[in-house]
């Protein structure tokens, strides 16, 4: 068996000693960037706020599970059990957002830059943007991802059996998109050109959106819970293989009929991926705690975390890409400044 | 990490049964009972029925086929999403309860917890426990094939509504529960009246557990002497002890279960893909299996245990000194073509 020591080897460079250590004490999902302020999603109630002195103050957020979270740079929108969307700002404020009437649970969440957010509890997606009144659109089936395309205000919502396309503001017919199985996840390309969603079986279905021609990114040993879109949009990074799985978008074909690269492989399954803001490099993290930092032209790795402790959940750039943070399922976090 | 690594399973005790048949009724005396634990209720019809537990979630039973080209892979897409919400409030409860409609099929549920990961990571599944109406099963399992299918499925039965029957009826009804599934446990109740003991904690999918695959009412004086303990339940008695000398036999014309075994071993490298071809090819019609494998030049038993086309096995311990070296192994399914796995389990047995 072929075990990751870089304390014996000399062929990695290791930055774990510029690590700053943050021991959240309590299990997270996910880290967004507020400014350099590290906001890590607990898997309950709190979010974790992070500065870049490594001083950690948590946020109360919701009465109960934190099921769901997104970040457009500004805040940090959560869905809960309680039947809530609470909004955190930089400013470490928060508001609720919107209460189901149910009280039913917040699956899904997903922000427009220009600051309409959608929801969705159950089968019924929720859009609210500016001061228009907030609009509903029930799909066939429980919601498993939403996303808003790069332009204009258009709503991809997966459920089983595809994705519909809705336009909150419009009165067109929602466009749906077909293929069979469970869709639990969504992105739009950069380009605004290609949908891909991430299955329940570990798969991903995407769409060339000019003539909805079918993509099948399939091969996967596990499912992909992690999707970052490189600089650029030129490639898709996915979690859920023993090497980091990166689709090619940058012909107008996509990835139909090419084969994506495979880096940094480990005898440990990449669980979290975050691509660099700007440049082209990204960060992955592994099954058995492993953070690396790899670049994409020729997959020279630098070991940011060594192999310890429990799966990677939570990764993230800054916007302006010079720190990074993360994180493990039961919270042992870390901050690297570059 | 080691401690996440070994924290145990939670268990889920799938909980089934025609409409009207009790199954409420047992919910609230399991959550209600004082046993110091708590339990995450999944239900389907969420606020309309009175539980009281903090744990409630509501579940929509949405069936999705796999992508793998079988057409009896159902999954419940809901509880996969169900059950990755809960896992986040870990520690918050003890064991979960899912209860299913009245007219559904307790195949995905069970599923489920063979074939997503994530799922089966944290949690196992316990038993699937089905409430029948004393007085009415026997006319659902005539004109409802999802009451036949709850019965044919379970691990535990709660039979239910017995006051309202006299005992020639109880009698019918049980004898045609057994046509069906004689390997279920069988508990009599008046208003879901049944020990904790007997619906929970049961281990039914538990590869270490599947020690006895004998017909339940063989095992009756043990188990029915034990009950009177906790019921005092005098007519149980006398019925049972009345039943083992002149049982009913039905044999239900769409629905049985299938009993081999052979003392001789079986040659591996022939049953294994006889077993897999057989669900393979009749998974649709196989409800439940289960198995103790006696193999030739292996001195550890091997057990399995499946639902329509999945199957799980494993070695299960060494042999004893002593311990009859003997193959069994029980289907339970719809139309099952008898002569032809009876011939492909003989062709398995080394001679």
């Amino acid at each position: 068996m072929k075990e990751f020591d870089p304390g014996e080897s000399a062929s990695i460079v290791s930055v774990t000693d510029k690590v700053r250590p943050l021991p959240l004490g309590a299990a997270v999902s996910s880290v967004h960037f507020l400014g350099d302020n590290a906001c890590f999603v607990g898997a309950e109630e709190k979010i974790f706020v992070a500065t870049p002195a490594s001083e950690i103050s948590p946020v109360e957020m919701h009465f109960g599970a934190v099921l769901c979270a997104a970040s457009d740079g500004a805040r940090i929108v959560t869905g809960g059990d309680d039947g809530k969307l609470v909004a955190l700002n930089a400013k470490g404020e928060t508001s609720v957002l919107a209460t189901d009437a149910k009280r039913r649970w917040i699956d899904c969440v997903a922000l427009h830059p220009d600051g309409a957010f959608a929801w969705s509890a159950g089968k019924t997606a929720f859009v609210r943007s500016g001061k228009a009144e907030e609009k509903s659109f029930d799909a066939p089936s429980t919601v498993g991802g939403l996303a808003f395309a790069p332009k204009g205000l258009r709503l991809a919502i997966a459920h089983y059996n595809g994705v519909t396309l809705w336009f909150p503001n419009m009165a067109a017919k929602p466009e749906f998109l077909e293929w069979a199985g469970s869709h639990l996840g969504v992105v739009f390309s950069p380009d605004n050109k290609f949908l891909v969603t991430a299955m329940h079986e570990p798969a991903l279905h995407g769409w060339r959106l000019a003539d909805n021609r079918h993509m099948r990114m399939s091969g996967y040993p596990a499912r992909v819970r992690s999707l970052s879109w490189s600089a650029g949009g030129k490639g898709l990074a996915t979690s859920g293989a023993d090497t980091v799985i990166i689709w090619p978008f940058t012909s107008k074909d996509g990835p139909m009929g090419k084969e994506p690269a495979m880096l940094a492989p480990l005898q440990a399954r990449v669980s979290a991926v975050a691509c660099h803001p700007k440049q082209d490099i990204m960060a992955a993290g592994y099954s058995d705690g492993t953070v690396l930092m790899i670049r994409l032209d020729d997959g020279a790795e630098i070991l940011v975390r060594r192999n310890k402790g429990a799966p990677v959940a939570a990764l993230a750039w800054n916007a302006k890409g010079t720190l990074l943070a993360f994180a493990d399922e039961e919270g042992d976090g870390g901050l690297l400044e570059l | 990490m080691a401690e996440a690594a070994s924290s145990p399973k939670i268990p889920v005790t799938v909980l089934t049964g025609y409409l009207g048949a009790g199954k409420t009724t047992l919910l609230n005396r399991i959550l209600s009972e004082n046993h110091g634990k708590k339990y995450a209720v999944i239900v389907n019809e969420f606020g309309e029925i009175g539980i009281d537990n903090d744990l409630i979630i509501g579940a929509d039973e949405e069936v999705f086929e796999m992508n793998n080209g079988c057409v009896c892979c159902t999954v419940r897409g809901d509880l996969v999403r169900i059950m990755e919400g809960l896992m986040k409030r870990k520690g918050k409860f003890d064991a979960i309860i899912v209860e299913t409609t009245g007219l559904a099929d307790p195949a995905p549920v069970a599923q489920t917890f063979f074939v997503d990961e994530d799922v089966q990571k944290n949690a196992r599944l316990d038993a699937v426990v089905t409430v029948a109406d004393a007085k009415w099963l026997s006319d659902r399992l005539k004109d409802a094939p999802e009451a036949k299918n709850q019965i044919a499925f379970a691990d535990v039965i709660v039979l239910n509504k017995t006051d309202l029957v006299s005992k020639p009826e109880l009698a019918e009804v049980e004898a045609r529960i057994r046509g069906i599934n004689p390997y279920a446990k069988l508990h009599r109740t008046e208003r879901c009246k049944v020990a904790l003991a007997d619906v929970l904690e049961r281990g039914a999918f538990d590869l270490d557990r599947i020690l006895e695959i004998e017909p339940a009412f063989l095992e009756a004086d043990d188990h029915d002497h034990d009950h009177d303990h906790h019921h005092h339940d005098h007519d149980h008695h006398h019925d049972h002890a009345h039943s083992h000398g002149g049982l009913k036999h039905y044999h239900d014309e769409d629905m049985q279960s299938l009993s081999l075994r052979s003392d001789k071993p079986l040659d591996p490298t022939k049953f294994m893909p006889w077993l897999q071809q057989l669900v393979a090819s009749e998974g649709q019609k196989i409800l439940r299996s289960k198995g103790i494998l006696a193999f030739s030049d292996d001195d550890d038993r091997y057990v399995f245990q499946g639902v329509h086309m999945m199957l799980e096995g494993d070695h299960q311990r060494k042999w004893k000194d002593g311990e009859a070296r003997e193959s069994r192994v029980v289907f339970i399914g719809r139309e099952l073509p008898e002569q032809m796995i009876r011939d492909g389990f003989a062709s398995c047995i080394v001679t």
